[in-house]
């Protein structure tokens, strides 16, 4: 298939982008990096009468730290994100995620905002900022607001964004003093969506657990976190036996279905498995951070 | 003879010819051809596996700018081209007129100006169809009360293709009477793809003003579809052109004749413009030439580890059409090698065919007409017989093989193999992989809780289709030609009835003349794919290229020098038996300095020709081979399990491989990679399936997965050479190999670190969450 | 889906291989195509429907892109590289050396989109292992060569390229 015509812009602010949009009233897609967007215009499974080409638009690939967290703007690409040192040491769930989203060749393109306002549920970066804790600042005909990311994400392919808003960046939340995790992601291939993908983030605070993120890919409606496995963290010692709990209560948060992946039952498997796998890492990295 | 340097015939790995153009993103494709006023064609899909058509309203689609034609089944029917024979005797839709009885089938094609404007009026055809109960497996298809899917044909009751046996069914019973061990497996070879990375298509230009037709087409045979098109579209031969420029990969997928090649003709005839054809991967995946599809139940009988006897049922999923591209007499292709490097005195095949509400085919991803069938089943369950008997793979395989001294071998269902050595390859192969050690290693670990598992396959092929008594396609006997012309100057030029899809031929080829005449590889210039000016040939599948039109090179190669050898002599005035050939130039014998090179023989062929010869130094072979080649090896493959997630990584591969002689080690070392690479896919990730409505799963590379470099393993090459004794060159032919022998021995490593838990099979593709079950259901998973 | 009806068309500039192009093209029109059908550019290919085979990799600003998935219009007034532009002054370029002498090509369909993302690859990392060029070229699909040839292809290319610097 080829795609549907549609009126294309480009504008160079941020104001400009927000104007189209309201006037086109909800037949308007931004187009940052495309990968997804466009794929599904080719599939005519979305015909959008008029694009908003907002790569010419400065100020919106910045990464950098900003008040105790990170800012990503919404032009950052999953290749910087692979490249950036920023994501290693205490952000390292996010590090660790980027370099398996998708190929090599989509990374080049492809925007970690634009994942989130398409919201995948077999999206990769869902996962990583729901573990590390995340806000999404957006920008509309009212001005601006910011809703976090768990609110965000609200189904599948279903977010809070209106259709005359645009992110503009996602401000990861501060990690902690002592933090790491890491993003473990079972795929058949390398550009495979996710069979089951598993974000851990933990916080240390003397030697016991903080804070823990769990967060999934692919093995339910929209990325989750796994609330109760959180809390049993909470404030507990990093032992053998907490992990091996919390990785059996975070098998039970998964909700995945029956495909060509695999069974709920072995999808809950590889999630319980990551998870112990996740939390053994981001604790060894935690401690060494 | 070993040539020098400059010359480089066989043995040499001389970097392609070919590669310049390709290198500089100067190839020639089928996509890449532009003729003025050429237009766009598309074909439209059913949705449906079965279902009636009721009405297809094409009015909308007409009435778009840009479209010229709209062309349905109905609209073909009245030329005779709403069906088309296929290359197994059947019948196949071009466009459906009563029924379509795949997802996928071929419904309408719109042709227009531009690719995206035929795209756009594909969504204004508006087709009422009548959905009927979809036929997705062969089981159901045979069994009581299925909905008859070839109703289109006269006395046709049931979904049953054929039954088709080979071999000794009372010997072979006998011999089960006797075993006191009996082994058996029920193993599924699934539905993939050959998926070359450049899909089908054409540009077909029937000019009114020539009367002449050419069509650019993705063809491995352009002889044998000229003649079919001639049959067909009931155009002359003699003003048919086909052109099969370069091919972006075949594997098969490019013998078959499509629909869509016989609508864009059809639509130039109609229209008077040329109309290109490129089909989108969708169309590629959902509708052309899949592979394998076949559920086998194999049983092998033994006396002590003595294998006795071999016997295979066979179902065979061939889709709504029979359209296998195989020699016609064998309907199960040469399934019934499958006594493999095994000397087996009794074996009983019997295969049946059915037809299912799925796309047609079964024949292609280097296959050699279902050897990776064979080869498969004989692996797995050599390897399954070894855990039963409680002895090493290996020493089961090395007891049981046909020896050395056995060849020309006869096999229980009447292959005469040609030469092997299976010993000496699987024990190079033990070497190299250290497989004593490994085996050490493998308990250890086991006991640790780790679990790794070696794989081995012995395989044995059989390729070079083939003696024409035996061999015939669509009635053609598989013989192939190489026509040979040498200039004034002592260059030349080689022209072939077969096809390379990237196998090197340009350069190949050349290397036979450069060592049967002396000419530099690079002074000889090889031609294929151009029905105007190749000979005829039945084109390139099968791994027949080097051992049938490799052997008409040869062969005209040495009709050319013994004219040569009359002109040397005519030139040195001396007898024709006093003179010696050395690569490039006869020398009298004794007087070394008395000599004249095949340069100055071929400048004497048009300037001093002796009296009562002809003047030229040219001419053409058709080879018809005596026999088949018969190319083995051993591929040993070691993998690692995850216990968590069953995700299964390729520590090592060793592949050791005997083509015979190699005619350019560098490539043929390519095509065994190639292989061992496609082995892995098929092994561990590829699959077309199909939900119980007849819905095509994997119709995309999202859902049909391709190993990346990322994926792939590492392999580590060796070689045995056990030359043909009747092939002129000592060589096999080598290009499907590592597709047919390897998945096995990927099989064989997962199952084998899984054995001593009692696991004896997993079905391909061997995914990690089959793995898991695996391990669960003996306790082993983490 | 109602398909549209009016063609929306836009003049476009863009530099390719070091040239100015001009054109006024369809904003639906895919990058590949405008490389292949409007400048007859056709060393870039299509091997999919998905962007799942990277055959269309061509170099945007030094990038690899799959340009099945680029709109033509989104490459106004930027630099294109396609495999026609990767030889200088008549010389092939060392990944295209590097891939003839390692036998790193046998169809030639993926090839063009390989060597651009391996030159990519190189400018940013003059020396990769093996592992990290398996993993730069796992967006690009081949069905012949099983990879092992590409990767030594690559470090012959690599090698080349460090001794001329």
């Amino acid at each position: 298939m080829y795609p549907a015509s549609f009126e294309y812009f480009a504008p160079s602010s941020l104001d400009e982008a927000v104007e189209v949009l309201e006037r086109f009233g909800g037949d308007a897609k931004v187009l940052a990096g495309g990968q997804s967007l466009i794929p599904a215009m080719k599939l005519r499974v979305t015909a959008p009468r008029a694009l908003v080409d907002i790569n010419r638009i400065d100020g919106l690939d910045g990464l950098v730290e900003r008040g105790g967290g990170l800012c990503i703007g919404a032009l950052v690409r999953h290749k910087t994100c692979e490249r950036s040192e920023l994501l290693r040491g205490r952000y390292s769930v996010l590090g660790d995620a980027a370099p398996q989203i998708s190929d090599p060749i989509v990374r080049n393109l492809g925007t970690v905002c634009g994942s989130l306002a398409h919201a995948d549920p077999q999206g990769d970066w869902g996962a990583a900022l729901l573990a590390i804790g995340a806000d999404v600042v957006i920008r509309g005909p009212q001005g601006e607001r910011t809703v976090a990311l768990d609110d965000f994400l609200q189904g599948p392919f279903a977010t809070a964004l209106e259709s005359s808003e645009v992110i503009t960046k996602v401000q990861v939340r501060a990690p902690g003093a002592r933090a790491g995790g890491t993003y473990l992601k079972l795929e058949r291939k390398v550009g495979d969506f996710a069979t089951a993908g598993v974000a851990v983030h933990v916080s240390l605070d003397n030697g016991s657990i903080a804070r823990a993120g769990i967060a999934f890919t692919g093995v339910g409606p929209r990325n989750a976190r796994a609330a109760e496995a959180e809390q049993a963290l909470a404030g507990a010692e990093p032992t053998e036996e907490a992990i091996v709990a919390a990785a059996q209560l975070a098998a039970g948060a998964a909700d995945p279905w029956d495909d060509h992946r695999g069974t709920v039952e072995y999808k809950r498997n590889v999630v319980r498995v990551f998870t112990e796998r996740g939390l053994r890492t981001a604790v060894a990295a935690a401690r060494g951070a | 003879m070993a040539t020098a340097h400059e010359i480089r015939g066989m043995g040499h790995s001389v970097p392609r010819k070919e590669d310049q153009r390709f290198i500089r993103g100067k190839g020639n494709y089928v996509d890449d051809v532009s003729l003025p006023g050429m237009l766009h064609m598309e074909l439209l899909r059913s949705p449906y596996a079965h279902a009636r058509i009721v009405v297809i309203d094409a009015s909308r689609a007409q009435a778009l700018p840009g479209v010229v034609a709209v062309v349905t089944g109905e609209a073909l029917a009245a030329h005779n081209l709403a069906w088309m024979p296929t290359l197994s005797g059947d019948t196949q839709a071009v466009l459906a007129t009563d029924k379509v009885r795949f997802q996928g089938q071929e419904v309408a094609a719109v042709i227009a100006e531009t690719a995206y404007i035929a795209k756009d009026a594909l969504e204004l055809i508006d087709v009422e169809y009548d959905v009927l109960d979809a036929v997705p497996t062969p089981q159901q298809a045979l069994a009581e009360g299925a909905p008859v899917i070839r109703d289109d044909k006269e006395g046709q009751t049931s979904n049953h293709i054929y039954h088709w046996e080979a071999g000794d069914r009372e010997a072979t019973e006998r011999a089960f009477a006797e075993a006191d061990k009996v082994v058996s497996l029920d193993t599924f070879y699934p539905r993939c793809h050959p998926a070359p990375l450049e899909c089908c298509g054409c540009v077909a230009d029937v000019n009114p003003a020539t009367g002449k037709t050419t069509i650019y087409m993705t063809s491995q045979a352009p002889h044998a579809h000229r003649t079919l098109f001639a049959l067909v579209a009931g155009l002359p031969e003699h003003q048919i052109r086909i052109v099969s420029p370069d091919l972006g990969g075949g594997f098969g997928n490019k013998v078959p004749i499509y629909p869509g090649y016989v609508c864009a003709t059809a639509a130039s005839l109609l229209i008077g413009r040329p109309v290109k054809w490129i089909e989108d991967r969708t169309g590629n995946l959902i509708s052309t030439g899949f592979a394998r599809d076949f559920h086998m139940h194999g049983e092998l009988a033994l006396r002590g580890d003595r294998m006795t006897g071999l016997k295979v049922k066979l179902l065979s999923d061939n889709g709504a059409f029979f359209a296998d591209a195989q020699p016609t007499k064998f309907k199960a292709g040469l399934f019934h090698i499958v006594t493999g490097s095994y000397d087996i005195p009794a074996a009983f095949v019997e295969a049946d065919g059915a037809y299912t509400n799925k796309a047609p085919g079964g024949v292609a991803y280097r296959c050699s007409f279902r050897v990776t069938e064979a080869s498969f089943m004989i692996e797995r369950l050599v390897q399954n017989a070894a855990y039963e008997l409680g002895v090493d793979p290996a020493d089961l395989r090395m007891k049981n093989f046909i020896k050395p001294e056995q060849f020309p071998y006869e096999s229980a269902t009447g292959f005469v193999y040609d030469s092997g050595d299976y010993p000496k390859a699987l024990e190079l192969a033990l070497g190299k992989l250290g497989y004593k050690e490994l085996r050490k290693e493998q308990a250890e670990a086991r006991a640790q809780g780790k679990l790794i598992g070696i794989g081995l396959a012995c395989f044995t092929e059989v390729v070079g289709a083939g003696p024409g008594k035996e061999y015939q396609i669509a009635g053609l006997r598989m013989f192939d030609s190489a026509e040979l012309r040498v200039h004034p100057t002592g260059k030349a030029i080689l022209k072939l009835g077969v096809k390379s899809q990237g196998q090197g031929h340009e350069t190949t080829f050349a290397q036979i003349i450069a060592q049967e005449l002396g000419i530099p590889y690079e002074d000889v210039e090889v031609m294929e794919g151009d029905t105007d000016n190749t000979p005829y040939g039945l084109g390139t599948y099968a791994s027949r290229s080097t051992p049938v039109a490799g052997a008409a090179a040869a062969m005209i190669s040495r009709e050319l020098r013994d004219k040569a050898q009359k002109i040397a002599a005519h030139l040195l005035e001396a007898a024709e038996g006093d003179l010696e050939w050395e690569p490039g130039r006869f020398v009298v014998k004794g007087s070394p300095e008395r000599a004249v090179t095949i340069q100055d023989i071929a400048f004497a062929a048009y300037t001093n020709v002796p009296d009562g010869l002809q003047a030229g130094l040219e001419g053409v072979h058709y080879y018809d081979p005596p026999n088949m080649t018969f190319p083995f090896g051993t591929y040993a493959v070691v993998v690692e399990i995850d216990r968590g997630t069953g995700a299964w990584k390729v520590r090592r591969v060793v592949a050791v491989d005997d083509c015979g002689y190699r005619i350019n080690p560098m490539i043929v070392e390519g095509q065994i990679m190639g292989g061992l690479t496609e082995g892995y896919g098929i092994a561990a990730m590829e699959l077309i399936t199909f939900d119980e409505d007849g819905n095509c799963i994997g119709s995309t590379f999202m859902d049909y997965l391709l190993p990346t470099a990322w994926e792939t393993p590492e392999f580590e090459l060796d070689e045995t050479v056990t030359p043909s004794p009747h092939h002129p060159l000592g060589a096999k032919g080598v290009g499907e190999s590592a597709t047919v022998g390897s998945p096995a021995a990927y099989v064989n490593a997962v199952v084998d670190a899984l054995a001593h838990a009692g696991v004896r099979n997993i079905d391909m593709p061997v995914t990690s969450d089959k793995v898991w079950q695996a391990l669960a259901e003996v306790g082993l998973a983490e | 889906m109602a398909t549209q009806e009016a063609v929306v068309t836009r003049p476009m500039t863009v530099t390719v291989n070091g040239q100015a192009r001009f054109a006024e093209v369809e904003t639906r029109l895919l990058l590949v195509h405008f490389l292949r059908e409007t400048l007859g550019l056709t060393g870039t290919h299509i091997g999919c429907d998905t962007t799942s085979c990277g055959a269309c990799t061509v170099l945007l600003e030094g990038t690899p892109v799959k340009s099945c998935t680029v709109f033509a219009v989104q490459a106004e007034g930027r630099q294109i590289t396609t495999v026609e532009g990767l030889m200088s002054n008549g010389a092939l370029h060392p990944i295209q050396q590097g891939f003839h002498e390692e036998h790193a090509l046998q169809c030639g369909f993926c090839t063009p989109g390989m060597m651009l993302t391996s030159v990519a690859l190189l400018a940013e990392n003059p020396s990769p292992t093996d592992e990290q060029i398996r993993w730069a070229i796992s967006g690009n699909v081949c069905r012949c060569t099983g990879y092992q040839n590409i990767v030594k292809a690559v470090q012959h290319a690599a090698a080349k390229l460090r001794e001329e610097t």
